[in-house]
């Protein structure tokens, strides 16, 4: 009963506060339509607390695992829930193929491995101070916050060991960070936060995934629809719903066909499909043509059209890497090469001794194929055929028979890297550290592999080569406007159809029969020549004159 | 037996042949469109004005059926051996020849056997196998998770394809046709005005001009 005084109490008090029309309206309970409005990327909207006048964050801060116990002390809970999700782990097991999946043990075809060079690779670790197998993933005052949440744009990481004296001068004479302000600024996650890593996967910007770049961070809508600041200006979580610090949305699991949609308002919080907001029946249907478009819903997902190119806003993807040409010197020292310029004027790297070399693309067209959201991934303990022309790291299935299949756009990739030559199997290689060995500063290949699979106690003929790898990355963000989206022509069409390759099924306007095609047009010919021959031989005829008299 | 002018095509049967005209005029032009032989229309354009005109057509077939059975005409349709060859030898011999063509229509019986056999012809199987196919066409997506839809798109795309040929070929045929015998123009006219040349018995004559007096001139 004092509960409920209590509530109508809380109620009358939000009416009289609010006043006018708008407190009759939310009079008694605000109505059940009004959904649960996405985050937006930008300050906190409706919260309760600043964070600028608690006590506990004036500082001063010493090191960031000092905010952490911080920010712990009063988020309780926050620490447990962390530590169980991705971006703490870096590991992730299929459930379906029982795989060993993450960052933590993949290769993939970028700067290959993450393991063994975590005193570089873990700066993109939401944690502090992993260089190494002994890193303490149960301690939480290693989890870093303000990666994620902190606003000044002034915090930044380093890797987490020293590396090779080469490389380590690159992240020397960057001003302090002002702990207590960063600690002080924390926002939910903006997209400049996300995107701190995310949007430098593979070693630089759009590297890696080709739809996610630094031009999201204020995209314009024209670039992304949801995300642009002149419209919905969506943060990555409007869509990554959160819960308890585990995210929607993933690629190791694709969901590739939502069949539930938006569920009852409030519901369909788990996961990061378009169709949880949009519906089933995305296309309001005023035409026949929306009628058609949402029966295409069933097989074609909506990234297909609505992701017209990728590596849009002028950062460039990288499309083709070469690992062989890799190691390459100018006395005695490494360099790089600048020789791409992309759309926003700045220049790419093409050469880096490192590296080696890498083939920029901007504006491009997916492949497209059939997807039922499963990767198969060729890790570390996959074997093949040594002498195969080249290996999918992540291969798919799906087909038209496969009911969660839908027709999906993706970044393909491909990379000539090494492998062991006498397994036939990917390598770990040792790229970052202090030792002879580490490749970046040393630039031995061989002795690079030998330390990176000896470090993990993994079985290396001793014989390593380059071997030409594929990755597959499904195409996801940079949503056109709608008015951008593909036409049904671009993929309808005898000639140049955005699916051309797409096998198991008829696509009127794509297939034909050739021979129907003939013949019918054959038919049809001989049917005018028929005419045209009749009606000579009449107009000829000598009784032409009376054959329309009438009768 | 008298020739008279009678009124044959009525109102409904006019509308429904002009508007039926019209409708596969669209349709064939929109049809070949969607199957990439010509870009008149973009694709969208072409699948919408093709579903729009096809609806169309159903509905005024499925009048056109009422009105057949309800109105007994259904029998002018009636398939018959009686005088087939005299027309076949018109056509092929006897045109040339400046022959009178050896068909007289009756009350009964608007239509030469030919014409009669091949109007049959196209209402029982050409119509049916475009329409049928065309629905399950459209609705694709309705039964696209049973097992073999694939295929069978593939085979309801083909028949639909072929049908289309072949009702284009009847139509340059049918529109041939005006020109033999009678003038065009006297092959024409009664689709518009509705009257032709008739032999009518004379109780049938009695008839009309004691019951339907505006039906005979």
């Amino acid at each position: 009963m004092r509960a409920s005084i209590g509530a109508l109490a809380c109620l009358l008090s939000t009416a009289l506060l609010s006043g006018g029309v708008h407190a009759r309206d939310n009079w008694p309970t605000p109505p059940a339509t009004d959904l649960q409005r996405p985050q937006v990327s930008g300050p906190l909207q409706g919260g309760t607390a600043d964070h600028t006048k608690f006590e506990e964050l004036r500082g001063p801060f010493s090191s960031g695992p000092e905010v952490t116990k911080a920010c712990l002390d009063c988020h309780t809970e926050t620490g447990g829930h962390f530590m169980r999700n991705i971006h703490w782990t870096w590991s992730y097991t299929n459930p379906d193929t029982g795989q060993q999946l993450g960052k933590r043990y993949l290769i993939n075809n970028f700067c290959t491995n993450a393991r063994g060079n975590e005193g570089m690779c873990a700066q993109c670790h939401a944690g502090y101070g992993w260089k190494d197998e002994s890193f303490d993933f149960s301690d939480e005052t290693n989890i870093d916050c303000l990666v994620c949440h902190e606003t000044t744009g002034t915090y930044y990481k380093t890797p987490n060991s020293l590396g090779s004296p080469a490389c380590s001068v690159m992240f020397e004479g960057k001003p302090p960070i002002d702990l207590a302000a960063v600690a002080q600024s924390v926002e939910l996650p903006q997209r400049a936060n996300c995107g701190a890593c995310h949007f430098n996967g593979g070693g630089g910007d759009n590297v890696k995934h080709g739809d996610l770049s630094s031009a999201l961070k204020s995209p314009p809508r024209t670039l992304d629809v949801h995300m642009g600041v002149d419209g919905l200006n969506f943060a990555c979580t409007a869509c990554h719903i959160t819960n308890r610090h585990v995210w929607a949305g993933s690629r190791y699991r694709v969901v590739s066909k939502d069949t539930e949609g938006t569920g009852k308002p409030g519901q369909r919080t788990d996961v990061a499909t378009c169709e949880s907001c949009h519906g089933l029946a995305p296309h309001p249907v005023d035409s026949l043509a929306r009628f058609k478009l949402n029966d295409h819903v069933q097989s074609i997902a909506c990234q297909t059209c609505h992701i017209p190119e990728f590596a849009r806003g002028g950062v460039a993807t990288v499309v083709d890497w070469d690992w062989r040409t890799a190691g390459r010197t100018r006395n005695g020292e490494g360099y790089h090469e600048e020789g791409y310029i992309q759309a926003n004027g700045d220049h790419r790297y093409t050469y880096k001794s490192i590296k080696g070399n890498f083939t920029y693309d901007e504006n491009l067209v997916p492949r497209y194929a059939w997807f039922d959201g499963q990767m198969l991934y060729t890790t570390i303990d996959t074997r093949f055929d040594p002498q195969a022309e080249s290996i999918e790291i992540n291969g798919f299935t799906g087909s038209r028979e496969d009911a969660r299949s839908r027709i999906w756009p993706f970044k393909r990739m491909q990379t000539w890297q090494p492998y062991d030559k006498g397994n036939g199997t990917l390598v770990y290689t040792h790229l970052w550290g202090e030792d002879d060995a580490a490749y970046w500063g040393n630039y031995d290949m061989a002795a690079a592999i030998e330390k990176g699979m000896a470090d993990f106690g993994l079985d290396y003929s001793g014989d390593y080569g380059f071997i030409q790898t594929i990755s597959w990355w499904p195409i996801t963000h940079m949503v056109a406007p709608k008015e951008q989206a593909l036409a049904c022509g671009d993929c309808h069409a005898p000639t140049g159809s955005r699916l051309a390759s797409v096998e198991g099924v008829y696509m009127p306007g794509r297939d034909h029969n050739r021979w129907l095609d003939i013949i019918g047009t054959l038919l049809v010919a001989g049917i005018l020549g028929g005419i045209l021959i009749h009606g000579l031989i009449r107009f000829f005829s000598p009784k032409n004159a009376s054959a329309g008299e009438h009768h | 037996m008298a020739t008279h002018r009678v009124k044959i095509f009525s109102l409904f049967e006019r509308f429904w042949h002009w508007t039926q005209m019209l409708l596969i005029f669209v349709l064939v032009i929109t049809g070949f469109g969607l199957h990439g032989f010509h870009h008149v229309f973009s694709f969208q354009d072409a699948v919408t004005l093709h579903t729009a005109a096809a609806l169309s057509l159903l509905l005024l077939w499925a009048f056109s059926v009422f009105w057949l059975f309800t109105t007994r005409s259904w029998r002018h349709f009636i398939p018959t051996a009686s005088g087939m060859w005299g027309v076949l030898r018109f056509y092929s011999y006897g045109i040339f020849k400046g022959e009178r063509h050896p068909y007289r229509k009756a009350y009964w019986r608007k239509h030469n056997p030919l014409q009669a056999l091949a109007y049959l012809m196209l209402k029982i199987v050409l119509f049916p196998a475009i329409w049928v196919t065309g629905l399950a066409y459209m609705f694709y997506f309705a039964w696209r998770d049973m097992p073999h839809a694939t295929q069978w798109l593939n085979g309801i795309a083909e028949v639909h394809t072929a049908a289309a040929f072949l009702i284009l070929a009847f139509v340059f045929i049918h529109v041939y046709m005006l020109t033999t015998g009678h003038s065009f123009r006297d092959h024409l006219m009664p689709m518009i005005t509705g009257f032709d040349e008739v032999d009518l018995s004379p109780e049938e004559e009695a008839y009309l001009r004691t019951d339907q007096p505006a039906d005979i001139r």
